[in-house]
């Protein structure tokens, strides 16, 4: 229904008005002094409100960042909850300038919704089950009723799966994630699919979590980034290159604790990224110290993922993946010169 | 022609004509025909601009992804479908699973609505008041919460396949379904179903027969015994003579569920559940105002005529009460047939879920498939209200206006 309303929107600002600005976000968002920003609905460690309304998460610390880099200020966000299902409409049709919501990188998402702004976070598709039925495979999961979201690349990671392995299977597909929990918890379901990382953030809200065990198998690459709107390159640098100073930022050991001290640094590496030498944040369009900003309000890379999924949350996920490549994972940035 | 005309011949003073630009007839038509323009103007700009900004965004249209190969399960489909079936072949699995909950859910909507309507107008005051309280309890609770109640709070609490309750005859009840035996026909079968058509179509002879004779003679015919026979005795004793060929495929458990059988999925029952009760409770109410409508002055020349109660009913007040319900009934089945929209809060498949839902998501042709689910729901509501206009038309002949 949302979708509709959606959609008379905006054909209806179709036929009055001109487009919304096609190359004009980076100058909409500081004309308009915020940044609108589309997350989940709930996903602890993702996109969340907290018990005090605040929202967290590795996807809203994204979201901070850019406003940082491009407001100076990462408080000037606003956030708009997005279904999986919903999640692209608003962004082709102008009503939030990033989609930062754990969304899977793929080729078809890629040519008809917009532009992938890089990898926030590398994931991949997994399968949770109930101790109780001795499962202790995917592959043991013939003729088992899967709950998942609808509109997902889940949805068809799973098809995929199962018709590879010559298995059975009842898919359950429900419009949001808590539906999708609530059934599964409900026992409608044998196993729950989704992103590995959203499994454990899922477990946790479940009433009993120690009675369900996430299977070792991840049937799929899941490498979850912000989106941008197709046709507008300033932008689409912009955010492209938020995600990257926060990675540079941890490399050079750059951290919201030492970033003031970082800026008297010799290295020119740092001294670059920082605004110290050069105009790179004019080149962007930003100011000289963007990178300083993001680091100092939000934090690098390293940083956003301990707070939020690591080490440092309730959810504890390991860096795995999400390591730094010079510390043996696949988080690679391009160099600031 | 203007009536001033015939003035004009009745002769002596000649009223002058009045000009075009006050004729009111022309005025009418020359308003009629500048709002048409304009709606025509305002629709043809609304598409240019529709066209001109999908291009500027380069969204590509067309219908050519109803071809492709859609890649995604769907967990109940009349039709045999898998996930290397296209697009449009997910379409018609929602169309169906659209269609199979509106007409289920308005034969069970109309039975209950009458049962309970009628109930109201009981004689007897605890049957009554239950009804009275049914309706106001439910059509005063959003839908979607009642559909959430049946799927979460009654099937949901229901227990997992290996501890499922089973009911006789190889029926088994468990929060993933009701599990029924199949029928599988055998070799003769197909005697039965002839049987059957031939006992229907007999009963149809009949019954025109029966009525033109007591149009001409006033005999009456033991039409339902003989019906009975023909419809139900006919097919039953072809399937005693050919030996039984019909047999039931018992449901097992094996593994995470029972193999086998026939399964309603509870996404489908809570649906059906919730769209008769919520509907049933608006039919009640609608009945019970037709029948109310009915001047009891009718019963009384009926009963005067001598008719008997059953006659009285059927004849005198029941066609004159549907002229009342028919209309708003018609609403009714408008309305179920929409709210089983409804479903995408609880998974079950139907054409908005996996059409304008995940269709919608996996494609990003949002104009085409929003389209073409308007125009199907368009499609049905326009053919209900038709076929209920018709029958309207039908029964309201009984007075003649």
């Amino acid at each position: 229904m949302k979708r509709i309303l959606l959609l008379c929107t905006v054909t209806a600002l179709g036929a009055c008005c001109a487009m919304p600005s096609q190359a004009q976000t980076l100058k909409a968002v500081k004309d308009r002094g915020s940044l609108v920003c589309g997350v989940s609905q709930g996903l602890p460690g993702f996109s969340n409100p907290d018990d005090r309304g605040n929202w967290t998460g590795l996807d809203v610390d994204f979201c901070r960042a850019v406003a940082a880099a491009v407001l100076g200020d990462s408080s000037k966000v606003k956030f708009t909850p997005l279904s999986a299902k919903d999640r692209f409409e608003p962004l082709k049709s102008g009503d939030i300038d990033v989609l930062s919501r754990n969304t899977t990188w793929t080729l078809s998402r890629d040519v008809s919704y917009g532009n992938f702004a890089g990898v926030m976070y590398y994931d991949g598709q997994g399968f949770m089950v109930r101790k109780a039925l001795k499962v202790n495979s995917a592959l043991e999961l013939n003729g088992a009723s899967v709950c998942t979201q609808t509109g997902t690349t889940t949805e068809l990671n799973l098809a995929d799966y199962f018709r590879a392995n010559n298995m059975k299977y009842e898919v359950v597909a429900f419009g949001t994630a808590d539906e999708t929990v609530k059934a599964y918890e409900s026992g409608r379901c044998d196993v729950f699919t989704t992103d590995v990382s959203q499994l454990y953030a899922e477990k946790l809200k479940l009433s009993n979590p120690g009675d369900h065990v996430i299977l070792p198998e991840i049937i799929s690459k899941e490498p979850l980034g912000p989106l941008v709107r197709h046709g507008d390159d300033q932008w689409f640098d912009v955010v492209k290159w938020t995600l990257f100073a926060m990675l540079n930022a941890e490399e050079l050991g750059i951290s919201s604790k030492n970033v003031d001290d970082a800026k008297k640094s010799t290295q020119p590496e740092i001294r670059r990224l920082l605004g110290v030498e050069g105009n790179f944040g004019e080149q962007l369009g930003l100011s000289k110290d963007w990178v300083a900003h993001i680091v100092k309000q939000v934090g690098n890379y390293g940083e956003v993922f301990d707070r939020n999924v690591g080490a440092g949350s309730k959810l504890a996920i390991s860096r795995g993946l999400n390591r730094l490549w010079t510390k043996g994972g696949i988080q690679y940035a391009p160099p600031v010169r | 022609m203007n009536t001033y005309v015939a003035g004009d011949m009745r002769g002596a003073a000649t009223p002058p004509p009045v000009p075009l630009r006050n004729d009111p007839a022309f005025r009418a038509l020359l308003y009629q025909l500048a709002l048409l323009a304009a709606l025509l103007y305002f629709g043809y700009q609304f598409a240019l601009n529709a066209q001109a900004n999908l291009r500027a965004q380069g969204i590509g249209s067309g219908f050519g992804f109803l071809v492709n190969s859609a890649g995604f399960g769907v967990n109940q489909s009349l039709i045999p479908y898998n996930e290397s079936d296209s697009y449009g072949r997910v379409f018609l699995v929602g169309l169906l699973n659209t269609l199979l909950v509106a007409g289920i859910g308005i034969a069970l909507a109309t039975l209950v609505g009458f049962l309970v309507g009628i109930a109201r107008l009981s004689p007897n005051w605890l049957l009554a008041r239950l009804a009275g309280a049914y309706v106001e309890i439910i059509r005063n609770l959003p839908l979607l919460f009642q559909i959430l109640f049946w799927y979460l709070a009654v099937l949901g609490a229901l227990p997992s396949p290996r501890q499922s309750i089973s009911l006789r005859g190889g029926i088994f009840l468990n929060n993933r379904g009701l599990i029924l035996p199949m029928p599988v026909p055998g070799n003769g079968a197909g005697y039965v179903v002839i049987a059957l058509a031939i006992g229907v179509l007999a009963t149809i002879a009949l019954a025109s027969f029966a009525r033109r004779r007591q149009a001409r003679t006033g005999r009456q015919f033991p039409l339902l015994g003989c019906a009975f026979l023909l419809v139900i005795g006919l097919p039953l004793a072809t399937l005693l003579a050919t030996g039984i060929p019909i047999r039931l495929q018992s449901p097992e458990l094996r593994g995470f569920n029972f193999v086998g059988g026939l399964r309603l999925i509870p996404e489908f029952v809570a649906l059906v559940l919730a769209l008769t009760l919520y509907t049933g409770a608006f039919i009640a109410e609608i009945v019970r105002a037709g029948i109310l409508a009915v001047p009891r002055g009718q019963t009384e020349a009926a009963l005067a005529l001598g008719l008997r109660r059953g006659l009285m009913l059927r004849l005198v007040v029941v066609p004159q009460a549907l002229r009342v319900i028919v209309p708003p009934l018609t609403n009714q089945y408008l309305n179920l047939t929409k709210n089983s929209s409804l479903a995408i809060a609880i998974g079950y498949p139907d054409l908005f879920a996996v059409f304008a839902g995940t269709t919608l998501n996996q494609t990003g042709q949002a104009i085409e498939i929003i389209g073409i689910t308007m125009a199907v729901y368009l499609a049905i509501s326009l053919v209900t209200s038709a076929v209920m206009n018709w029958y309207n038309a039908r029964i309201g002949a009984a007075e003649r206006r």
